[in-house]
């Protein structure tokens, strides 16, 4: 649905985004995740056609965004990092000026209209000047502009921003449910978002792709080492001596709890080294009985930041 | 374009806008349509004049914030990001002014009909007076969008407007000045020359298509604009 074929873009000496390859598939929602500054919102601006690259190419649906702007224009919606709203119009106004940019058919933009308010909920201010609208209430109206025309492709940056808790588990819901039907971008700096929402996540940063994989194998198999937590009767110095001896095992951290001579350890491990028997034998040996064990993979936040952070090779 | 020049003539009429600025444009015109009246003075384009001077104050202010605004809230991104072409885009929000003008010009035919009433104003001078001034208008509104385009600053577009048309009010004295061959050309592009044609009631072609090609050229040039400023920096 979408491919991006070593897309450069840069702003004089600048380098925005460098050599960007990715595809899209239909139906799949990709999240973009990646520091301030990175490129998303310039790769974005990019595939909906704002701006052009420097060299590369974007292909929509098939059509290239260079050659075939129009084609490309009639099937993205776009939902800039600041909702484009004219403040002086009344929402449904504002609404059908979009249908008609759009190029909707005639006899379906009113319909089209309610039933894009009623899903994103704002039907009951669409009486309302956009400019006395809550923030809340102008992100959904930006989301409802980019959903006019039925457009096969949505590109959302940021989408969730701004919204209270509830309103963006709504969103989100609508973002999954809207998948079915379209292919979806959206980029995000809430990492726990990405990770729920999105079927594969791609980590730019410094203008170039850190790693493209799903949450979970981003999870999984990234990192050179694992984590678990297990809880332990027993005195605590020699607990962590007798952890640090199993082979595999990198770093133990002792978490006290508040039961007497009951002790967390946070353990970090070797990849590929399953430590868990081990320890149990050792631990029975000298009768210190595990009272709890919990693997800890990484979150998306830890990968992010160890991404950002270091030289990374992922895959 | 319609939607574009829809939503523009709304913008203006649906808000203070249009009837702050039209009102004080009439109140101006009305004093100096005073003169005609105390004085019996039924010939008309004298004042048309005028109200071209008048002009070169409210085209600025009128046009300044036609694509200025749009890049200054956000909604730039998008206009170009629909399946619309710049030259519809800036198309709309051209005949969207040419509208407000052409409201504006219609209220001052009330003063040649008041002057008709109690005299015998020359009627074809008169017309042609108001075409060579409603092609004015127009030329000077391409202007205004152009330098719409230039700037986020609304202010800004309005003085580069405000210089803009005040050099071609004033390129007849100032090319009688510099004298010679330099002399010679400005005088050819001289707008208001052609006017005087106008105010005569002859209806000069060649006029005609000056005005408008001058126009097609400004509003070419806005097009352009936007089309480099995506280019060059995004």
């Amino acid at each position: 649905m979408i491919e991006i074929i070593d897309l450069t873009k840069n702003y004089g000496l600048i380098t925005g985004v460098k050599d960007l390859n990715f595809r899209v598939e239909k139906g799949e929602i990709l999240g973009f995740l990646g520091p301030n500054g990175a490129g998303k919102s310039t790769t974005m601006n990019i595939i909906t056609g704002f701006i052009p690259s420097t060299s590369g190419t974007v292909k929509v649906c098939g059509y290239d965004i260079l050659e075939n702007q129009m084609e490309v224009k009639k099937r993205i919606g776009y939902l800039p990092e600041r909702p484009p709203l004219y403040f002086d119009m009344v929402v449904k106004d504002f609404l059908y000026f979009i249908s008609e940019l759009k190029l909707v058919d005639k006899k379906k933009r009113k319909s089209q209209i309610n039933d894009i308010m009623e899903l994103v909920k704002i039907t009951n201010v669409k009486d309302r000047m956009v400019k006395n609208l809550s923030k809340g209430y102008k992100q959904r109206v930006g989301l409802a502009q980019s959903l006019i025309g039925n457009p096969e492709v949505l590109v959302l940056d940021e989408p969730t921003v701004g919204l209270d808790p509830q309103q963006i588990i709504e969103i989100r819901r609508l973002i999954k449910a809207l998948s079915k039907e379209h292919t979806i971008i959206l980029s995000s700096h809430i990492l726990p978002e990405v990770s729920a929402v999105c079927d594969r996540v791609v980590i730019i940063n410094e203008g170039k792709i850190a790693a493209i994989d799903t949450p979970e194998n981003l999870s999984k198999g990234f990192g050179k080492s694992t984590k678990f937590t297990i809880r332990i009767a027993g005195p605590q110095k020699s607990i962590v001596n007798l952890l640090k001896e199993v082979y595999g095992i990198r770093y133990v951290e002792p978490h006290p709890s508040n039961e007497k001579d009951i002790c967390d350890y946070i353990i970090e491990t070797e990849k590929d080294i399953d430590v868990r028997r081990p320890v149990f034998f050792e631990l029975a040996k000298v009768g210190y009985p595990i009272l709890e064990l919990k693997s800890l993979d990484m979150s998306l936040e830890d990968i992010f930041l160890r991404i950002v952070t270091e030289e990374k090779e992922v895959g | 374009m319609f939607a574009v020049l829809k939503r523009e003539v709304k913008s203006y009429f649906y808000s203070p806008i249009a009837y702050v600025l039209i009102g004080f444009y009439i109140l101006l015109c009305s004093i100096f349509f005073l003169p005609n009246l105390y004085g019996g003075y039924a010939d008309f384009n004298s004042n048309l004049s005028s109200m071209g001077f008048i002009l070169l104050f409210f085209v600025p202010i009128l046009t300044m914030r036609s694509y200025a605004e749009d890049r200054k809230n956000g909604t730039e991104v998008l206009l170009l990001t629909s399946p619309v072409k710049i030259m519809d885009i800036v198309l709309g929000k051209f005949l969207a002014l040419i509208f407000v003008f052409l409201v504006m010009t219609a209220i001052t035919l009330v003063y040649p009909l008041i002057l008709s009433i109690f005299g015998n104003p020359p009627v074809a001078q008169t017309i042609g007076g108001f075409i060579g001034f409603i092609l004015l208008g127009t030329t000077f509104i391409s202007i205004g969008i152009f330098a719409s385009s230039l700037t986020e600053n609304q202010i800004i577009a309005a003085i580069i407007t405000f210089v803009i048309l005040l050099v071609i009010w004033l390129m007849d004295a100032i090319s009688s000045m510099l004298g010679g061959f330099l002399s010679q050309v400005l005088n050819w592009f001289s707008l208001m020359s052609r006017y005087g044609d106008f105010n005569l009631g002859i209806l000069n072609l060649n006029a005609i298509v000056y005005y408008l090609s001058f126009t097609t050229v400004f509003l070419f040039l806005t097009v352009r604009v936007i089309e480099k400023r995506r280019w060059s920096q995004g």
